[in-house]
């Protein structure tokens, strides 16, 4: 197998090793190759070798229409896959103009959240478990449980959720869930702390982070990084005070940074988020709107400069959808209703679905793991013409050699477990 | 937001950009000769110093389109968050762009994507083989003339057997 332009160093240095990394291995917690180049123990080079979950996502998202590309979005980041949901469809709404109401908006963000909090805690607990830490990982993986109970309680499903639709939600937020956030608001805290206390002093642990993967503000940006890598090394860009989305901007919560750029810096970054994420979902679930949570009325959506393919302008402004011909309607209509199937059918059947402008988007989200975004290309018709998304893990895995040259071949899964490269979104 | 003093500044460098705005997203299209000067203008004089992504659209099927393929830069500012989306058009039968891995090195693998994915090749780029299909594939998936299941090469790909190992 040639590699032009991969490992440079054959020539000069004939005794190195080649080893072989994953693609089946535990440490590498998902489907990815490196091809090593050792020198004794330590790393000289590193070429990942990704592609082996390549599922076609985008172009899937070429053949299915806006609500329903909503579960492939699950399968991207399936640690949290509601924060996807979440990016999916608010990039959906800003190609048409929707603006959801502001109780949609309050969930979103609790669920976006939970979702960031099961993201950290699972990163965290594998990054105790790859340093041979493995009560650890049980801490961080009994709240994530009681977080799949919520989303169970939400909408039903525990780990692929679907929660979000264009323009609202599959289901509002029920008196027993809220409960249930509650709860597990007052109950997380406490892990969290005897987390902290086992291994943020750990001599162990931090002997095996400290100082490993050091990654430079500069090097940072000129790479694409984003959220708590990019975070960590002292860029303080989040795009939720950067850029607010949903309804952001009403909560008081802190960026977290840190200076270092090793992976202990992304290890107390990501903790340290945890908290803030919990701040804010206290605040959202105390302060949550009453009101619906899809859209409604039948004003138009579309501002006067769009139109559509193959219609002059002037046609245009009757065939403006409504917010009846977006959302789908509630299931009780649809089954009791004959206006209600009429309505569900116009949506969901193959020549019909709703119209989108003739435009192009990208709409960015504080994904757990770093801008998760959606550049959408609608055709008029009820389905993407083009739906990229942009994969933080594919921007951060790029970076591993850069990390681990140098180091031993024990930092690998340190500093693998550092980047939380979730697989299924690397290669989509 | 428009950020009309950049496109004023941006447009006196070079005369035949044409900006728009939709939904708050400001956008360019530079000609594909002087889409790495553009880039590096941005990046070097308005602080754009944030790869987001390079990704490209195939307007085989768009309707009133006049070129195939369309590059997409999205940029940032990674203190304040402005941002800009830069587009140029392709039409050859073998597209090629200059690569910017020499501005952002964040955009070696996102290059090797869109030539993976459209088989638009980038000048310059270092190291440009395909990174998620496998080295045998022949075609680029997301252009717009290829099924979505595919032309059976799934079934043809090389296995390793027991015997040969």
């Amino acid at each position: 197998m040639s590699h032009p332009g991969g490992l440079a160093h054959d020539e000069p240095w004939p005794y190195l090793w080649t080893m072989n990394f994953g693609p089946q291995h535990p440490a590498t917690h998902t489907t990815l190759r490196l091809v090593l180049k050792l020198d004794g123990e330590r790393v000289v080079d590193a070429m990942p070798d990704i592609g082996f979950l390549h599922s076609g996502f985008e172009k899937l998202g070429e053949h299915l229409d806006y609500n329903q590309y909503v579960t492939v979005t699950d399968r991207m980041n399936y640690v949290s896959p509601m924060a996807n949901n979440v990016a999916w469809h608010l990039a959906v709404e800003k190609l048409l103009g929707i603006e959801t109401p502001p109780r949609c908006q309050s969930i979103r963000v609790i669920v976006a959240e939970l979702a960031r909090i099961s993201d950290h805690l699972l990163c965290l607990g594998a990054m105790g478990l790859d340093t041979g830490a493995f009560t650890h990982f049980i801490y961080a993986f009994n709240p994530r449980e009681q977080i799949s109970d919520i989303f169970e309680a939400l909408c039903g499903a525990r780990f692929t959720n679907s929660y979000t639709r264009v323009g609202g939600l599959m289901y509002d937020a029920s008196p027993n869930a809220i409960e249930m956030i509650r709860d597990f608001l007052k109950q997380l805290p406490k892990t969290l702390s005897d987390m902290e206390r086992l291994m943020n002093r750990n001599r162990i642990f931090v002997d095996r982070m400290k100082g490993v993967g050091v990654l430079s503000k500069a090097e940072a940006i000129n790479r694409g990084c984003s959220g708590p890598i990019a975070r960590a090394s002292g860029v303080t860009r989040d795009l939720r005070k950067n850029e607010p989305y949903l309804n952001y901007r009403d909560f008081d919560f802190n960026v977290c940074c840190a200076e270092g750029g090793d992976c202990y810096a992304r290890y107390l970054v990501r903790l340290a988020e945890i908290r803030e994420s919990l701040k804010i979902i206290h605040q959202a679930v105390e302060n949550l709107p009453a009101g619906p949570v899809n859209v409604v009325g039948t004003g138009p959506f579309f501002g006067e400069k769009t139109f559509f393919a193959n219609q002059s302008r002037s046609e245009n402004t009757d065939l403006s959808p409504s917010a009846s011909r977006v959302i789908l309607p509630d299931k009780k209509a649809v089954f009791s209703t004959i206006e209600g199937l009429i309505s569900h059918f116009e949506l969901v059947m193959a020549n019909r679905g709703f119209r989108t402008p003739c435009e192009e988007i990208y709409c960015a989200t504080e994904a757990p793991n770093g801008e998760l975004g959606f550049y959408i290309v609608g055709d008029g018709g009820p389905r993407a013409y083009r739906a990229r998304c942009r994969p933080p893990s594919f921007v951060h895995f790029a970076l591993f050699p850069h990390l681990i040259r140098g180091h031993t071949i024990g930092d690998v899964v340190a500093v693998l477990g550092s980047l939380n490269i979730i697989a299924a979104e690397l290669d989509r | 937001m428009m950020d009309s003093r950049v496109i004023q500044q941006l447009q006196t460098a070079f005369p035949n950009l044409t900006a728009s705005e939709f939904r708050g997203q400001t956008r360019v299209v530079a000609p594909v000769e002087s889409i790495h000067e553009v880039l590096e203008t941005l990046k070097e004089k308005f602080a754009f110093d944030l790869l987001v992504d390079i990704t490209c659209v195939d307007y085989l099927y768009y309707p009133d389109a006049e070129d195939r393929f369309g590059l997409v830069y999205l940029l940032a500012n990674a203190e304040t968050g402005r941002r800009i989306t830069v587009r140029c058009f392709v039409n050859d039968t073998d597209p090629t762009v200059p690569s910017v891995v020499g501005l952002w090195k964040g955009a070696n693998w996102l290059e090797r994507e869109v030539w993976d994915m459209f088989g638009v090749r980038f000048d310059g780029h270092p190291d440009l083989r395909r990174i998620l299909l496998p080295e045998e594939f022949t075609a680029h998936p997301l252009r717009k003339d290829y099924p979505l299941q595919g032309r059976g090469e799934r079934h043809n790909f090389p296995v390793i057997t027991r015997a040969e190992g």
